[in-house]
């Protein structure tokens, strides 16, 4: 029989106690960091592109705040509104339905700026060349029983509007319009999908898919727009109330004032907004409508 | 035994007829020769740059293990209590994943939650498989104790010495396991290793994935190594260590949760509606609620789940039929082959069945077949490797027939028929659960609507559906135990516990 390991537990149980104790002195800079304004994005786009675009305006508000501020990545659009319910963040760039929810859920909270394009945000459904589908004035048509993908579930220009769009026309749900429906997870994904033929259809973030024309990832051969939605809000920078009591009053006046004064070209593309102007609650108002139309917010 | 196999395999057939197979790529062999093309062309450098992620695939295993030992362990000894028992059954019926959405509204994305969507329904599976040790367990050194000794020196010397290397053994086998929960965390957005596999995958970056594939299976491969008895409990203080410097758990935001997320919409409406947050009770409002979701929802999803388990229930049955005669010694002769086709194995059971959904996924489109195949692959793996070490331990008669189809069929398989089909039936509920998870992916399996309804932020729905799939769980498992005393075949009990 082993005689039960004892002197070895003893010294773990030790070193367990004694390592906690070690612990203020490693993580100090942790606590100093929890005071840091700490924000988050939805993933709309590749991470390494969100992560690249989020660190120098992370760097940028810092400056010009002069709090220190923080990037914290999420891999999803319902990570990003719970971080902003739970105070983890403090500050959010939203979508248009993320954004909803977020304030929903957070009494107090304001969006403070939008980018210029955001008050006329427009969604592309786009499709394979494959379809032989070609670009016209109204919802095409043509476009049922084929395969469709929307962007993330929680996307406002890739789910919401384009879904809103489908059951106006055909008054069903899409999944009663297309022989298979799926959620790529971002108007990247999309892209890629419906130039690959993954899917044969797919709706898509305006913003996105001129920004991919522009980095040369859109091969028009394999893929085209069919239509281009009426104009909806859509992004937006969200802050909870509460800020101002660790900050004092009058902060989200200067968080505000720190993205209205955005003027760096660079900061901007990446965005990519020509500027960021003033926003506030009311502006989201059709989306809550639409959101509520189609039952993703409970009214 | 046979008609009973033959009626499973009749149903999966048919569940197969009704599942959507389809490949819906244009081009699947493109994508798949850019995923060749990136493991023949690694970037090993990933590894150093995902150390992060890395060492929390590892920290999050060693806390969840210890919160689940810690609990379990508890519970054991209370597990002849029916409370307690159905306690556990509904802790382990409900996926890591699941748990870790169930937590992320209240604790946020931070390693706490990682660690309680680990340590929680591994507490339920500890408790049950610790029960059953203590109930096996040899009592004969109890009786060699003096009289009136008490009950704590009575467990530490008449029980423990005797159950240590069963407990140790099991306990070590779930390390592995927690690892694979961990890494697959991260495809839910925890920062594990999964995290930035899921990224490789989306963004097509294939000389990523292989690089942290290996590293993961690196990982698990040398656990031998540096997983000593003497040291773990050091190695669980570290982690908690490393861990708890992010701990950001605030009262508010559980009592938010639990006194008002969870209910129902129509009981928060009117609170909501006039700005005071106050709960009702509309008993009409929620009954139609819950008719509702369970019409839409509940149903579609779970037939989904329940056609897709039956499908590949049968198909990891015959695969593992097929191919535990390749590890074994009446088949193979040559040692080389034998050790060959058990690595095939041993990485196909490493491999999280979750990672081979999303390649495949990825691959074919999202219908079932991407699912049937992952999952079929992961827990045929693990069935044809059990089976295949239990037909090593049989020893032929001289006489026997020296062709290898009748050695097959009438000396090696009816003697591990039994045991065979006590694995598989261990592994339903299992391959259940992975069913459900797998919506997660996009495939319309009850999954796909917790999914939905995490995204939509409707914790009430989320919750109600994951304890939806509890029950079905919990019900599966007791119809698994139920034919498996009628057929009065057993797993035995270490390599059986391997589930």
């Amino acid at each position: 029989m082993k005689p039960l390991l004892l002197p070895p537990l003893l010294s773990t149980l030790l070193s367990a106690l004694l390592l906690p104790a070690a612990l203020p002195l490693t993580c100090s800079q942790d606590l100093f960091a929890a005071s840091a304004l700490r924000f988050t994005a939805i993933p709309d786009e590749n991470t390494a592109r969100l992560t690249e675009r989020f660190d120098k305006v992370a760097a940028y508000l810092s400056e010009k705040t002069g709090v220190d501020v923080e990037y914290v990545p999420v891999k999803s659009y319902a990570a990003s509104v719970a971080a902003f319910k739970n105070d983890e963040v403090q500050l959010a760039w939203f979508g248009g339905l993320s954004g909803v929810k977020a304030r929903r859920s957070v009494p107090g909270s304001v969006a403070i700026a939008q980018g210029e394009e955001d008050v006329r945000f427009v969604t592309y459904f786009i499709a394979n060349a494959s379809t032989g589908i070609d670009e016209g004035e109204d919802f095409p048509d043509a476009v049922k029983g084929h395969t469709f993908t929307f962007g993330s579930k929680g996307s406002t220009s890739g789910r919401l509007m384009p879904e809103y769009f489908i059951r106006q026309h055909y008054g069903k749900a899409p999944d009663k319009v297309f022989k298979r429906v799926g959620f790529s997870g971002d108007h990247s994904k999309t892209l890629a999908l419906v130039q690959s033929g993954s899917y044969q259809v797919g709706a898509l973030n305006y913003k996105v898919w001129q920004n991919e024309v522009k980095a040369g990832k859109v091969d028009s051969t394999k893929v085209r727009i069919i239509w281009r939605t009426p104009t909806y809000p859509d992004y937006n920078w969200t802050i909870r109330g509460d800020v101002e009591k660790k900050y004092g009053v009058g902060f989200i006046g200067k968080v505000q004032k720190a993205l209205l004064d955005m003027k760096d070209r660079s900061l901007l593309n990446s965005f990519p907004r020509a500027r960021f102007i003033a926003a506030d609650n009311s502006m989201y108002a059709p989306i809550v409508e639409t959101g509520t139309a189609i039952g993703i917010i409970d009214k | 035994m046979f008609r009973v196999s033959l009626s499973f395999l009749a149903v999966s057939l048919l569940c197969l007829g009704l599942a959507d197979i389809e490949i819906t790529t244009l081009d699947p062999w493109q994508e798949l020769r850019r995923i060749a093309v990136g493991f023949l062309t690694p970037d090993v450098s990933v590894l150093y740059t995902f150390r992060g992620a890395m060492i929390n695939t590892v920290t999050f295993a060693f806390c969840g293990i210890a919160v689940g030992v810690g609990a379990g362990s508890v519970l054991a000894l209370f597990f002849q209590l029916t409370a307690v028992r159905l306690l556990c059954a509904f802790v382990r019926a409900i996926h890591e994943i699941f748990w870790a959405f169930l937590f992320l509204p209240v604790v946020g994305l931070n390693p706490m939650c990682g660690v309680l969507a680990i340590g929680i329904p591994y507490a339920g599976v500890f408790a049950k498989v610790y029960a059953e040790i203590l109930q096996e367990a040899d009592h004969t050194p109890l009786k060699g104790l003096p009289a009136h000794t008490g009950r704590l020196s009575r467990f530490f010397y008449g029980v423990l010495p005797v159950i240590y290397s069963d407990v140790k053994h099991y306990t070590s086998y779930r390390l592995e396991c927690a690892l694979r929960s961990s890494a697959i965390l991260g495809f839910i957005g925890l920062p594990t290793l999964g995290f930035h596999l899921e990224t490789a995958f989306r963004e097509g970056l294939y000389s990523q994935t292989p690089a942290m594939l290996c590293g993961f299976y690196l990982l698990i491969a040398s656990l031998r190594l540096w997983v000593k008895p003497k040291l773990v409990l050091a190695y669980v203080a570290v982690s908690f260590a490393l861990v708890s410097t992010e701990i950001n758990l605030r009262w508010d935001n559980i009592t938010r949760f639990l006194g008002h997320d969870i209910l129902p919409w129509p009981m928060r409406r009117e609170g909501f509606l006039d700005g005071t947050g106050e709960i009702s009770f509309p008993a009409e409002q929620v009954w139609e609620w819950v008719v509702h979701l369970v019409r839409t929802e509940a149903l579609p999803g779970m037939w989904n789940t329940v056609v897709l388990t039956q499908v590949v229930l049968a198909g990891s049955g015959l695969f593992a039929l097929l191919l535990f005669g390749t590890i074994c010694r009446h088949f193979v002769s040559r040692r080389r082959f034998r050790g060959l086709s058990h690595y095939v194995l041993i990485v196909l059971r490493t491999t999280p069945e979750y990672i081979l959904a999303y390649v495949f996924l990825q691959l074919w489109g999202p219908s079932m077949l991407p699912a049937i195949l992952a999952i079929l692959l992961h827990n045929g793996a693990i069935l044809a490797y059990l089976t295949g070490q239990n037909a090593n331990l049989v020893r032929l008669r001289i006489d026997s027939s020296r062709r290898k189809m009748n050695c097959y069929f009438f000396e090696v398989l009816p003697r591990v028929y039994g045991q065979f089909l006590a694995f598989l039936f261990y592994r339903w509920e299992v391959m259940m659960r992975e069913s459900a998870i797998l919506g997660v992916l996009g495939i319309y399996t009850i999954g796909f609507f917790i999914d939905s309804a995490i995204a939509d932020d409707k914790v009430d729905k989320a919750v109600f559906l994951i304890f939806t799939t509890a029950l079905l769980n919990m019900g599966v498992d007791s119809i698994s135990q139920i034919i498996r005393r009628r057929l009065r075949v057993s797993a035995g009990t270490v390599l059986g516990r391997q589930q």
